[in-house]
């Protein structure tokens, strides 16, 4: 599948595209609607290009329609739901059928493949098993391949890396940045692999963890609301991450306009499911930033790349009128190999210009008693944000551990800006 | 011949330095002399103690970043121009003082200076022949009681 000629992969799109509108039109109550109101009928999709005509859909549609309200399939053939809790209040649930699982499943294996891991490899996963997709997606995955999985889930990294030591572990699945605030993880052991995702992260993080630990860092990308990790995976050329558009139909959308962008622009990640049957998702916008690119990849795989996603459209900062994403900030501190990626972005209103503070954590490596060594540590790290967003943050730098955490995670924006 | 001093990372917030008197008093360290070099974000304050080892770990283990750094006791003539002397001879040694700072001796009148050089042994080795005594750590100790 990986390696199918354009014109029939696109013959295949549309004709999954066709089926899937017909399907969700005569099922989903919310979307047949939605069409009516723009006077579309599933007739109407004649090319790819058509599906355009058809409504968007969004996390608030699956909170509003919760708990389902979207569902496409009859609940006896429903066999499992994933839930995520989002931010505020109610949760989203999505129901799945059997081939929904297996499509799922297949795309962690495709994945999985591409990276080089096989059957005698043995792999663990510490993303969080449970209603998360995170942790069932890689497991079915790994177990689909051969692989010996060790289920361990999140949390515990004492326990994490004894047993990736006394089993021979050879690829972990887990978050980039779980891995690198435990960056003791290679030590002494048998890792090769790490399957990085679930959160945006840089290239910046990926040269620190393949630096600090001999490891490949792997890209994996995938969404609850589509179907889990294992939507698109990132090959040895690193082109990108080929997207399994077999089954998941990108777009491009400009987040304002809402008009479809060419590839290679810039904007938010639109997927439209073209084979689910549990849960529908028609022209589902991910909030993610990203790009298509149609240039052949040297690997032979015909199936678009995507640049990782290193940033969401909900987490923009507006500072002094510039769009500014935390993993802009992120990166710039990697370029300082001193200073830990620890820090926090403080904003607050003056009577002028709104106060751009961020406060970074000195470590034991980057400390020094000349004051000279320590003010030109704050210029470098300074340079090396500006170069990057282009504005100038006063830099203060801070005792380690003191800036505020929950569950291992610093929250990172401050916004105190009166709105 | 050199002296272990301690340096602690100070952050731009009150009660920091308070706070680190306070961690070594009760791990029973006392604080024979007490340098701070600050800029108005953060500041760096230089210690030499009773115990080096035992400060740096119980204020690594309340939080601090703190290293330990090798650096140069000398006495000050007690005479005019006492203080020129020295910076004459590391002047003509060729030595670069990266900082220094003065301290008293509670009970007598000696003034002693603590630096820190590129290069400590040529820095001690200049001094020692010029005729300026060095200071080991016992005797910075003793003078101290
Ligand atoms: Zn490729």
């Amino acid at each position: 599948m990986d390696y199918m000629p354009v014109e029939p992969l696109r013959a295949l799109q549309l004709h999954r595209l066709q089926w899937t509108v017909k399907y969700a039109y005569e099922r989903v109550p919310l979307f047949r609607k939605r069409c009516e109101e723009r006077g579309v009928r599933p007739e109407h999709i004649k090319t790819l290009a058509d599906i355009k005509l058809l409504p968007f859909s969004k996390k608030t549609d699956l909170r509003d329609e919760y708990p389902m309200g979207l569902r496409g399939a009859p609940m006896d053939e429903i066999v499992r739901f994933h839930c995520s809790s989002g931010t505020t209040g109610k949760p989203i649930c999505i129901p799945n059928t059997m081939q929904d699982i297996e499509v799922w499943k297949n795309g962690a294996m495709r994945c999985l493949t591409m990276y080089g891991i096989r059957a005698g490899d043995v792999l663990q996963v510490a993303y969080g098993y449970g209603l998360f997709t995170g942790g069932l997606g890689l497991h079915y995955g790994g177990e689909g391949l051969g692989c010996a999985v060790l289920p361990i889930s999140g949390g515990n990294t004492e326990r994490q890396i004894m047993l990736m030591r006394d089993l021979g572990v050879t690829a972990i699945a887990c978050t980039p940045s779980y891995f690198l605030q435990g960056v003791d993880f290679r030590r002494d052991t048998k890792l090769r692999h790490g399957i990085f995702g679930a959160e945006p992260w840089t290239d910046e993080m990926r040269e620190t963890i393949e630096r600090e630990t001999g490891i490949v860092a792997h890209d994996i990308y995938g969404l609850t609301e589509i179907s889990g990790p294992g939507v698109a995976g990132a090959c040895p050329h690193r082109t990108g991450l080929h997207i399994w558009e077999d089954h998941f139909y990108p777009e491009i959308i400009d987040p304002d306009t809402l008009e479809p962008l060419p590839d290679g622009e810039v904007g938010e990640l639109v997927f439209t499911t073209i084979s689910r049957c549990g849960t529908p998702m028609i022209r589902y916008r991910t909030r993610d930033l990203t790009r298509l690119r149609t240039e052949k990849c040297p690997c032979g795989r015909t199936m678009r790349v995507m640049d990782r996603i290193s940033a969401r459209s909900d987490d923009m900062l507006i500072i002094h009128g510039v769009n500014v994403f935390p993993g802009q900030i992120e990166a710039g501190l990697l370029r300082v190999p001193e200073v830990a990626p620890h820090y926090q972005i403080v904003l607050e209103s003056t009577d002028t210009l709104d106060r751009f503070e961020i406060k970074v954590e000195v470590t034991d490596e980057a400390f020094s008693d000349d004051i000279r060594h320590m003010e030109n540590l704050r210029k470098r790290v300074l340079d090396a944000v500006k170069s990057i967003i282009g504005l100038t943050p006063k830099i203060s730098l801070v005792e380690p551990n003191t800036l505020p955490r929950s569950e291992g995670k610093i929250k990172r924006v401050i916004d105190n800006r009166k709105k | 011949m050199t002296i272990n001093q301690i340096s602690v990372f100070l952050e731009n917030r009150p009660g920091q330095l308070a706070n680190i008197c306070r961690t070594l008093a009760e791990a029973d360290i006392s604080i024979v002399t007490l340098s701070l070099a600050d800029t108005a974000e953060f500041g760096i304050v230089r210690m030499i103690v009773s115990d080096h080892d035992k400060a740096k770990e119980v204020l690594k283990a309340a939080g601090h970043v703190a290293n330990m750094r090798e650096v140069v006791a000398v006495t000050v003539p007690d005479r005019p121009g006492g203080m020129a002397e020295i910076l004459d001879v590391l002047d003509a040694a060729k030595v670069d003082i990266e900082y220094s700072y003065a301290f008293a001796f509670h009970h007598g009148e000696k003034a002693v200076l603590v630096f820190r050089f590129d290069d400590n042994e040529k820095a001690c080795a200049a001094l020692a022949a010029a005729g300026h005594p060095v200071l080991d750590f016992k005797s910075v100790l003793e003078e101290a009681k």
